[in-house]
């Protein structure tokens, strides 16, 4: 197989991703949009450690691994604070969101 | 080899038509259940990769944990369960132009730089044991300041989203 399917199934997905973030006015949508992003680094980071030897081949591993770790810190947090402002403001709308607009 | 690319163009297609659906749709559960399909196929591919732990680790933790996080933030700051209207921003054609410059960039560096590379037609599966040698030994200083940031994130999500 090729080393560029694997890497440009990763932009696709990447790019899908930052459409989402960039589109998105719902505040779960765009944290939905966060994951995609980060699931298209770890394919490419385990694509590239699939061509190294040795240690430094479950260093792709490790480093995938880290990512989902602080993926799932990124959501539980950020979860906790779409349901804040969910409560002080009674929506979720990015749009809405513009009291610290100067 | 045949058999590798059939499943991985049936899996590519599967993943990209289920995030394009998780960006598109109107229907914040619909896109939670293509954000599972997604996040799915991005198991089988790890598996594809020979990063087997990787793949158990991906289904446990998004399919499972991350998942359920996200169906149980749409029913609480959501009073229907539905399709809706307006979930788009007014200014959603600059990301598309966005995702569409970002897109090509990368996909014009990565066929210039890699072009016909080969992966290794016999991959050496990523054994456990390896993935726990390299956590525990050349990584162990950023596995502990990760724990940390775990720990601190519970307990900001538990002070952040409690009542009081």
């Amino acid at each position: 197989m090729l080393v560029n399917e694997f890497l440009l199934l990763g932009a696709a997905l990447f790019a899908i991703g930052v459409y989402g973030v960039i589109a998105r006015k719902n505040a779960v949508l765009v944290l939905m949009s966060i994951e995609i992003i980060l699931n298209s680094v770890n394919i490419n980071l385990l694509a590239f450690a699939l061509q190294r030897k040795g240690a430094s081949a479950a260093a792709g591993s490790t480093f995938a691994l880290f990512i989902i770790a602080v993926a799932a810190a990124e959501v539980g947090v950020g979860l906790a604070v779409v349901l804040l402002v969910y409560r002080n403001r009674r929506s979720i709308s990015l749009d809405e969101l513009s009291k610290m607009k100067g | 080899m045949v058999a590798e690319n059939i499943f991985f163009g049936i899996i590519a297609a599967v993943m990209v038509i289920g995030a394009l659906r998780v960006v598109t749709t109107n229907n914040v559960v619909h896109a939670a259940l293509w954000l599972v399909a997604v996040l799915s196929g991005a198991a089988a591919l790890y598996l594809l990769l020979a990063a087997e732990f990787v793949a158990i680790t991906q289904v446990l933790v998004y399919v499972g944990a991350v998942m359920v996080l996200f169906i149980f933030g749409t029913m609480l700051t959501r009073a229907q369960i539905g399709r809706e209207r307006d979930l788009n921003n007014r200014t959603w054609p600059v990301g598309v132009f966005v995702a569409l410059l970002l897109g090509g960039t990368l996909a014009y560096v990565l066929i210039d730089a890699f072009g016909d590379d080969q992966l290794p037609k016999q991959p050496a599966i990523q054994s456990v044991q390896d993935v726990s040698d390299s956590i525990f030994g050349t990584y162990l200083i950023p596995f502990w300041a990760l724990s940390f940031v775990l720990l601190a994130a519970m307990v900001g999500a538990i002070v952040l989203a409690r009542r009081d």
